[in-house]
């Protein structure tokens, strides 16, 4: 016999308020952030956490198999530049570093052949191009932006770095710091900008590339380095995709 | 469709319930997580309320929102796979018609529609399509603003990056707008819940 329609639904009642107990208790423990995918050293073995994790694992490879080391960015006229730029960072505008451009030199380390610093003349003796592209933040918004700089291949075949690693590190004056695959490095819209549409945001040097959101372009860059072990970053380890592709 | 009469008749395939639920989880929290990337930088004058969102941060959000988007999709395609191949679409979906359902909404209103098991009216007909649109939409604009370097040919298509952020959104409005009134009816309408789960009519006719 059956029960009532009433009781039976009820049956379910309990479990969905578990159900969103539980989903609702995830949000309260990643709250203030840190405990949600926190990088490579994972504290709590919370089931659901590392499934985000492994999952944030398996969307790295699936862009890295995604990319297209031929397929450029679209590329935008003067006219659509965005003025103001928007100015972003983990910190507020007044923080910015101020570095001296004269004594300024790029260190490189790493499996890297030639590890002589650059000075910025150096670096302007270089080949410059510019591309006009879309920087798109994790936060969804985007704006147009010019960047004049060394093509990144350039620069990486230049110092002699090896282009068979699988990572290119950036250490930056205003301590962030990121990582990106190899084959973005390597792509033809790759920049290590020296001018760009505002040019305190990121002075004397930034990198630009527009096959990946704008948090994996570090400004203020101090130090560049070439390695096969996984260097991470300033939002990634905070539980940020590594990849973070366009 | 004609059902048995004395055992009781399986009006929801097992494939049909068994996706939907899956779905009902994806969308859950997509759309939860999705509010909460909204509110990261927000398109329109307003945000949406913290508690209602799920991630706690953006990159927790994000987290979500990019692990559920293969349950979304690999479920979406099974069920449209099935759906195409086993007949459920054209037997279920068919006729369709945007007059019909426009007068089954009034009927409806005025409490004059009757609920048959095991088939749907010209009004569920075009809303189930409708939200079965709706979602291929979402997932389409979703992946333009997630790859509009490697996929920009998908991005322009949407109007650019900046006009699929706005095409997701309303995709993802259509689909909240949808549910409000499935979820009201469901429970509001008597004896169509549960075969949702238990695949059989209530009270066999």
């Amino acid at each position: 016999m059956k029960p009532p329609r009433s009781e039976r639904l009820s049956a379910f009642r309990p479990q969905i308020a578990r159900l969103e107990r539980r989903l609702f208790l995830k949000q309260g423990l990643s709250l203030g952030a840190l405990s949600l995918l926190s990088g490579c050293t994972l504290k709590d073995d919370d089931a659901v956490d590392r499934l985000l994790f492994a999952m944030s694992r398996f969307n790295d490879r699936v862009q890295a198999a995604l990319f297209d080391p031929a397929k450029l960015a679209p590329t935008y006229s003067e006219a659509d530049v965005t003025t103001p730029f928007p100015f972003n960072a983990y910190y507020e505008e007044k923080d910015i570093p101020l570095i001296d451009g004269e004594n300024y030199r790029l260190q490189l380390s790493g499996l890297i052949a030639d590890k002589r610093p650059w000075s910025l003349g150096d670096l302007r003796a270089l080949p410059q191009s510019s591309q006009i592209t879309r920087l798109v933040c994790v936060e969804g918004w985007s704006a147009i932006g010019q960047w004049r700089g060394v093509a990144f291949r350039h620069f990486l075949e230049r110092i002699g770095a090896d282009l068979t690693a699988r990572y290119v590190g950036f250490k930056c004056a205003d301590k962030y710091y990121s990582s990106i695959d190899m084959p973005s490095a390597l792509h033809p819209q790759t920049l290590l900008a020296l001018d760009f549409t505002d040019a305190k945001y990121g002075y004397p040097l930034r990198l630009r590339l527009p096959t990946k959101l704008g948090f994996k372009n570090p400004k203020f860059i101090g130090e560049i380095f070439v390695t096969n072990d996984y260097p991470g970053g300033y939002w990634e380890d905070k539980g940020y995709n590594w990849f973070s592709g366009s | 469709m004609v059902g048995g009469v004395d055992k009781p008749r399986t009006i929801h395939p097992l494939f049909v319930r068994v996706t939907h639920w899956v779905n009902a989880f994806a969308i859950f929290v997509m759309v939860l997580s999705g509010w909460r990337i909204y509110n990261a930088s927000p398109l329109f004058g307003f945000e949406f309320p913290k508690d209602f969102t799920l991630g706690g941060w953006l990159a927790g959000a994000l987290a979500w929102h990019f692990a559920a988007m293969w349950l979304l999709a690999l479920n979406g395609l099974a069920y449209l796979a099935y759906g195409l191949v086993s007949g459920h679409f054209r037997r279920s979906f068919m006729p369709i018609s945007l007059r019909g359902a426009f007068d089954d909404v009034l009927f409806a209103m005025r409490g004059l529609l009757d609920h048959a098991p095991g088939r749907y009216n010209a009004a569920q007909r075009v809303f189930y399509v409708g939200v079965i649109l709706a979602v291929i939409v979402a997932i389409l604009s979703g992946l333009a603003i997630w790859k509009p370097v490697q996929l920009q040919t998908l991005t322009a298509l949407m109007g650019g990056y900046e006009t699929a952020r706005r095409v997701h959104f309303f995709a993802m409005a259509t689909i909240v707008a949808f549910l409000v009134v499935h979820i009201g009816l469901a429970v509001s309408v008597k004896g169509i819940l549960a075969p949702m789960f238990t695949g059989r009519a209530e009270t066999p006719r």
